[in-house]
C-alpha cells in the first residue's frame, strides 16, 4: 500500500507544514528574476514596507518591497506605471499568499530616477535653494582649496594635477568622503560639516569621477544638497562627466562638468596673474612718465610766456624812454641853437627875452651852438620882426 | 588686505593716475602706494610651494592637517 503524505486523511498535511513546503518548492524552482507589469494598488505601510501588485492583461502578482530595500529605489512608483521588478518568488505562509519580494525596481526609461530628481528639485526650487541669485562669486585668488571626494579616487588625482600645473603655490586640503553606495550621503554631509567648522578653505570642490547612475546617486540626495546650500565656503560641484547633472550641481555656487574643469575654475594660472601684475606696473610707470612729461611741458610753456612778457615789457619801456627823450630834445634850447638861433642871458643866467630886459651899455652873454659870446647893448628898438615863440 | 583686494587697489590707482586733473603731489603719492602694492602682490605670488594635506578631525573636534605624499 502506497502511503504518500497527503494521500489520505491519516496522512494529511498541517497547513503551515504544506505552505512551508510550497514556499521551499517555489524558492527552489525560481531563482531571483525580473518581472514586468503595471503597478496597481501601491501602499506604503507605516513600518516602511511597500505593497503593490504587478498586473498585465491576464495576471496579477502581489509584491512587497521591504523597508531596507526601498532605500535603494530612488522613488516609489506611480499607480499604473510600467515597471521592471527584480525579486524572489515566494509564499507568505501566514496568509497562504503568493508573494514577490522585490529588491530592485526600475521604470521604463528614466522613470523613477527622474521622478525622484524632479520631486527634490521642485522642493529645493520652492525654497529658493537653486536660485541663481544665491550663487556666490568664487574667490579669484584662493590660497587654500578644499577637495571633498574619495581619497583614492581618480577625481582627487585629476584635481591635484590641474591645480599644480596652473598654480603651484595654492594649498590643497583633502577631506575624504565615501562617494558611492549607501553610506555616501551621510559621509558627504559629514565632510561638508567639517569643511564649515574648520573654516580654513577659500573655496571647495565636491565631486567624483564618472560612474553609473546608481554610483552618482548620492549627489542627488536631499541631505547632501542642503549641506552644500548651507556651506559658508563657496562650493564647486564636479560630478561624473559632462552629461551628468545632479541636484548637487543645482545648489552649488558653480557646476563644473568634470573634476578637472572644477580645478580650472578654482585656481587661476600663476603665469597669467604675474603677467597682469607686470601690466599694472607698466601702467603705473607710464602714467607717471606721462605726468612728468606733461608737467615739464607746462613748466616750459610758462617759462616761455614769462620770457616773452618780460621782453615785451622791456621793449615798451625802451620805446617810452626814446619817446620822452625825443620830446626833451625837441624842447632843449641846445637844439634851438643848433638851428642858428641864439639865447641872450644876463650875468645871473636869466634869459633876456624882451626889449625891457636889455639896458643900453650893459653887457650880456649870447649862447650859440658851440659856445658863448660876450656882447653889449648898443640901442633898443621895437621894429625887429617877431621871432617864432617855439622851434 | 587679500591678494584680490590688493589687485583691485592697483587697478584703481592705475586708473586714477591716468587722469590729468590729479594734483602732482597726489599723483606721486598714489604712484608710491602702487609700487608698494605691486611688491606686496609679487611677494605673495612668490610664496612657498603649495602643499597637499589631509584634514583630520580629532576626538575633541580639533582639526589637524596631515601631509600627503
Amino acid at each position: 500500500m502506497f502511503d504518500a503524505p497527503g494521500s489520505s486523511p491519516d496522512q494529511a498535511f498541517g497547513v503551515g507544514e504544506l505552505t512551508t513546503l510550497v514556499k521551499q518548492a517555489l524558492e527552489g524552482g525560481f531563482p531571483p528574476l525580473w518581472v514586468k507589469g503595471e503597478v496597481s494598488g501601491f501602499k506604503r505601510h507605516t513600518n516602511g514596507h511597500w505593497y503593490f501588485s504587478l498586473k498585465d492583461a491576464t495576471g496579477q502578482l502581489p509584491c512587497v518591497v521591504w523597508a531596507r530595500e526601498t532605500r535603494r529605489i530612488p522613488a516609489p512608483p506611480d499607480e499604473g506605471m510600467a515597471v521592471f521588478a527584480r525579486g524572489q518568488l515566494t509564499v507568505y505562509p501566514a496568509q497562504g499568499k503568493l508573494q514577490f519580494m522585490v529588491d530592485a525596481l526600475e521604470a521604463e526609461g528614466e522613470g523613477l530616477w527622474k521622478k525622484a530628481f524632479d520631486a527634490l528639485k521642485a522642493t529645493l526650487d520652492a525654497e529658493g535653494l537653486t536660485d541663481p541669485a544665491r550663487k556666490r562669486r568664487l574667490p579669484r585668488f584662493p590660497r587654500t582649496v578644499a577637495v571633498i571626494t574619495s581619497l583614492d579616487g581618480a577625481a582627487r588625482r585629476d584635481i591635484e594635477a590641474v591645480i599644480r600645473r596652473r598654480h603651484p603655490g595654492v594649498h590643497l586640503v583633502l577631506i575624504g568622503a565615501v562617494v558611492q553606495g549607501e553610506g555616501a550621503p551621510a559621509s558627504l554631509v559629514a565632510a561638508l560639516d567639517r569643511l564649515a567648522r574648520w573654516g580654513g578653505a577659500d573655496v571647495a570642490i565636491i565631486g567624483r569621477g564618472g560612474g553609473s547612475r546608481e554610483d552618482l546617486w548620492c549627489f542627488n540626495d536631499e541631505s547632501v544638497a542642503r549641506a552644500i546650500a548651507a556651506s559658508p565656503v563657496p562650493i564647486i560641484s564636479a560630478v561624473g562627466h559632462e552629461i551628468d547633472v545632479t541636484i548637487a550641481d543645482l545648489v552649488a555656487d558653480l557646476r563644473a562638468a568634470t573634476p578637472s574643469v572644477a580645478a580650472e575654475h578654482a585656481v587661476p594660472i600663476l603665469a597669467e596673474v604675474q603677467e597682469q601684475l607686470r601690466r599694472l606696473g607698466g601702467r603705473l610707470a607710464d602714467a607717471l612718465e606721462d605726468r612728468v612729461v606733461a608737467e615739464r611741458r607746462a613748466l616750459t610753456t610758462q617759462l616761455e610766456r614769462f620770457t616773452l612778457r618780460a621782453t615785451r615789457m622791456v621793449e615798451r619801456r625802451r620805446a617810452r624812454v626814446q619817446q620822452v627823450a625825443g620830446r626833451l630834445e625837441a624842447l632843449s634850447p641846445v637844439a634851438t641853437l643848433a638851428r642858428g638861433f641864439t639865447i641872450a642871458r644876463d650875468a645871473e643866467g636869466r634869459a633876456l627875452a624882451t626889449r625891457s630886459a636889455f639896458a643900453v651899455g650893459a653887457t650880456f652873454d649870447l649862447l650859440v651852438q658851440d659856445g658863448r659870446v660876450r656882447a653889449r647893448t648898443e640901442s633898443v628898438h621895437d621894429d625887429a620882426p617877431h621871432l617864432p615863440s617855439r622851434a | 588686505m587679500s591678494f584680490e583686494q590688493t589687485l583691485a587697489r592697483l587697478e584703481q590707482i592705475a586708473s586714477s593716475l591716468d587722469r590729468d586733473d590729479l594734483p602732482l603731489e597726489e599723483a606721486l603719492r598714489l604712484f608710491e602706494e602702487g609700487i608698494a602694492k605691486l611688491r606686496e602682490a609679487n611677494a605673495a605670488l612668490g610664496e612657498a610651494e603649495g602643499k597637499v594635506q589631509r584634514l583630520i578631525e580629532g576626538a575633541s573636534g580639533v582639526f589637524a592637517l596631515e601631509e600627503e605624499s
